[in-house]
């Protein structure tokens, strides 16, 4: 087989139009710039006949130049994009066929959004979403790296290659390698080339995905649970209470985090069962959360609760359980059918966790200081509503605009931390796809062979680049009403 | 104001006698403790051996005690030994023990030895204080104004094309971990995967900057970190701005025909850096994470590559006194910004 180049027979007429496209919009881009610091600010002129008119010159014909380059641009994009779903096997490049592996993901994508975009105004926030363009590009970055997360780890669609096997010859090789004869594989092709094991990076990437996207909204959700439950009675009742736990947490904000990580994240650490027994603690948060939540709701219909609580903290506890519980670690006393999984890194998942749920505690923390003062509160306190009724149902929906915005910034934050972990190849096996450790793997030889270190580091960058559009747009949205 | 300070340096002597014990009880739990004693005594050591070598050293005393006498507030234990022989902590190789000192530890300026790098931690931390000093100067020179003109530049007027311009290059800035934009900068600048030209404008590694920094070999390590850092600073420097733009003086200044550039400069500005000054400084913390990432992947041996051969070789007296200085670090920095900002802010410090 012949190596694929970058962009295939296709590219060979493409790419010089796709240059000089990409050229002029950078020189009408930069041209606009310029300009608008001396122009006048913008203005809509009314004419005598009662029509507007936009701001002509110079300024507004590069603005009407880099709109419809702008246009351009994208609509070759898709040309490099959608081409290699029509043409045979290998003309679009490396760029098509990896176009082609993530055909399901386009698919999801397009569906998702023009479901979304047809029902936006019946879906609230989430559809509010849909009027900002910074957070419709968020959400797409996101949600691409979702679904490509799921049809790798459910259907092994996107990966061309088993992300382990070695295939002799192919180690540290150029994007777009052949590989031998009866290689094992979707594809004759090394898409990105092999990393200095001589794997497939391309499958690499992808399969990390899963690890991320499946580890950071769960350990954010488990922080939020943390610093929910220990930030509103520290800011609803004050005090003592709120003195220790304000104390504890500035006491780990004041961790160097990657010191932490280092004194926590080590298999003598492990040994000690110190990770298991953080787990323990911190775990039993969401059980807290939803017991309270639920009583403060139902305990006047006594009835009602127990068919409600009974088995959601029957479900929550047997979760609970079989997460902490590991084999050859110090907690380890659940019968073998009861253990529904058993977590391996279940130390990066604590670390996290414990990582993040101060902040979230402070946030959590100062909103409920604010909220506590509202006439809702005094209202409900007249009413003669318990402590924990007026904190979870009172304040808690009401700060919940800030704590949405800060989830996705969470989730983004714990995308690095988790990366960082893989960086120093702490707690994760050197075998892990996960993107830190790849990036770690990559970086050892990067200064003679550089490919098989950016992808996964364009790929982290992505995903928490998309976190954190997502966030601006909700945050743009949230205020406007 | 007095008072205050008192109260905030109360509590930060507390919280740093409960983070250093944290740290030394993660450092001396009973696998750490076994590790050290098989890599300095004998790889196969019997575990007998193991609880005999570590009783000698003093390393099975109860743990408030090594922590006392390693803060230096107990006196240093004499042991003596099963093999027969008198260990005291405060000796030096070839002293009597009559004459060793009965306190030694932190307080008395004795740090420990490292077992890694076979020197004194004192030296040790100050000599790559010293090269991480050197990064970190550079990067605040390159970091702070770089974020200061982005963020008054965008906040100055809200909602322009500038503005949004900006404010997206500060997006994508936070969202760039140090070990992502290092590897792409690495990668673009200093090796020939992009570069079509002969020569490489930059180096991909930073070992030489440690006795001759030039352009060449420290531009991407302090790129590398200042980035990250920038874009946060920027936005809470565009937060401040444009809340600042919207205040009633300035509408006044506005309206009695001050040009908008004097505004910005003379009105505007003093006011709208109160609250990144508090942010700058506690973008320190970040800065050592940083620090420790770009240290680590451009082999510049500071502090931070210091923390992971320590941490990484169970190195424990280095950890402990590596974990000293940054977690005062924090600390300290904490304590600047709380004080800095009731100096800055008029309204706090006349009340």
């Amino acid at each position: 087989m012949e190596p694929l180049t970058w962009t295939g027979a296709v590219g060979a007429f493409l790419n010089p139009i796709f240059a000089i496209v990409v050229g002029l919009f950078v020189i009408a881009l930069i041209a606009q710039l310029v300009l608008g610091f001396f122009a006048p600010a913008v203005t809509l002129q009314a004419n005598p006949d009662g029509t507007l008119a936009g701001r002509g010159g110079a300024l507004g014909a590069t603005e009407t130049a880099s709109k419809y380059l702008f246009l351009a641009v994208i609509a070759l994009i898709l040309v490099y994009l959608i081409a290699p779903m029509i043409l045979p096997y290998g003309m679009v490049g490396i760029v098509g066929e990896m176009s082609q592996r993530f055909l399901p993901v386009w698919i999801a994508l397009i569906i998702t959004f023009t479901v979304s975009i047809i029902y936006k105004r019946k879906m609230g926030l989430y559809g509010k979403l849909f009027d900002s363009t910074v957070g419709m590009i968020g959400f797409g970055i996101v949600m691409f790296w979702v679904f490509t997360a799921f049809f790798v780890g459910a259907f092994d669609w996107i990966a061309t290659h088993d992300y382990l096997s070695q295939v002799s010859g192919l180690k540290n090789k150029t994007p777009g390698v052949a590989v031998p004869e009866g290689t094992v594989g979707d594809i004759p092709h090394y898409l990105l080339g092999g990393d200095n094991l001589a794997r497939d990076i391309f499958s690499r990437v992808v399969s990390g995905s899963t690890f991320v996207i499946a580890i950071a909204p769960l350990a954010t959700i488990f922080a939020f649970m943390v610093g929910i439950t220990l930030g509103l009675p520290a800011g609803y009742y004050g005090g003592l209470l709120d003195t220790v736990l304000s104390f504890l947490a500035n006491l780990i904000l004041a961790f160097p985090v990657i010191l932490l990580f280092y004194l926590l994240v080590t298999p003598e650490i492990v040994l000690t069962g110190i990770p298991s027994y953080m787990a323990a603690v911190l775990f039993v948060f969401p059980i807290i959360f939803f017991g309270v939540l639920l009583n403060s709701r139902y305990y006047t219909q006594p009835q009602k609760r127990t068919a409600i609580l009974v088995p959601v903290l029957g479900i929550l506890g047997w979760l609970y359980l079989s997460v902490i519980n590991q084999k050859g670690t110090v907690i380890n006393f659940l019968p073998e059918w009861m253990d529904l999984f058993d977590i391996t890194i279940l130390v990066v998942f604590v670390s996290v966790v414990f990582v993040n749920a101060p902040t979230v505690f402070r946030i959590v923390r100062g909103l409920t200081l604010d909220l506590r003062t509202r006439d809702y509160v005094a209202a409900a306190q007249t009413r003669g509503e318990g402590a924990w009724y007026i904190m979870l149902w009172e304040i808690l929906p009401n700060a919940r605009g800030p704590l949405i915005v800060d989830f996705c910034l969470r989730i983004g934050y714990t995308t690095i931390l988790l990366g960082t972990l893989g960086f120093f190849g702490l707690g994760l096996s050197s075998e892990s796809p996960d993107w830190g450790s790849t990036i770690n793997e990559g970086r050892k030889l990067l200064l003679i062979y550089a490919h098989p270190a950016l992808p996964p580091a364009v790929a982290l960058l992505s995903l928490v680049l998309g976190l954190n559009l997502l966030a601006d747009g909700l945050r743009e949205e949230s205020l406007k009403d | 104001m007095g008072l205050f300070i008192l109260r905030r340096l109360g509590v930060m002597i507390l919280t740093a006698l409960c983070l250093t014990f944290i740290v030394f009880w993660l450092t001396n739990l009973a696998p750490n403790l076994e590790k050290l004693a098989k890599t300095q005594g004998n790889a196969r050591m019997s575990d007998e051996a193991v609880v005999s070598w570590l009783g000698n050293r003093g390393y099975s005393q109860p743990l408030p005690v090594k922590y006392g006498q390693w803060l230096g507030v107990l006196p240093g234990y004499v042991i003596e030994g099963t093999d027969g022989e008198t260990r005291a902590r405060c000796t030096t190789p070839g002293q009597p023990i009559e004459e060793a000192s009965s306190f030694c530890g932190i307080l008395q300026g004795d740090w420990g030895f490292s077992t890694v790098f076979k020197d004194e931690v004192s030296t040790i931390v100050g000599t790559r204080l010293g090269l991480t000093g050197k990064l970190m100067l550079a990067v605040m020179l390159v970091m702070v104004p770089g974020a200061l003109i982005i963020g008054v530049l965008a906040g100055m007027r809200e909602g322009s094309r500038t503005d949004r311009s900006l404010s997206t290059v500060s997006i994508v800035t936070t969202a760039t971990p140090e070990y992502v934009s290092g590897v792409i900068l690495i990668a673009a600048l200093a090796t020939k995967a992009f570069i079509e030209w002969d020569t490489i404008p930059f180096k991909g590694t930073a070992t030489a900057a440690m006795d001759d920094a030039n352009f060449e070999n420290f531009f991407l390590p302090v790129i590398t970190i200042a980035l990250y850092g920038m874009g946060y600073i920027a936005r809470m420097t565009r937060a401040s701005m444009t809340e600042v733009m919207t205040a009633q003086y300035i509408r006044t200044a506005r309206l009695k025909g001050v040009s908008f550039p004097k505004i910005v400069l003379k009105h505007a500005l003093r006011n709208a850096l109160i609250a990144p000054f508090t942010v700058i400084m506690l973008q320190f913390p970040w800065l050592l994470n940083g620090v420790v990432i770009v240290e680590t992947l451009f082999n510049y041996k500071g502090f931070g590559w210091v923390l992971v051969q320590a941490a990484g070789n169970n190195d424990i007296e280095l950890l402990l006194g590596v974990s000293i200085v940054s977690v005062f670090v924090v600390l300290i920095t904490q304590l600047i910004s709380d004080i800095g900002y009731v100096f800055l802010n008029p309204r706090i410090r006349i009340s």
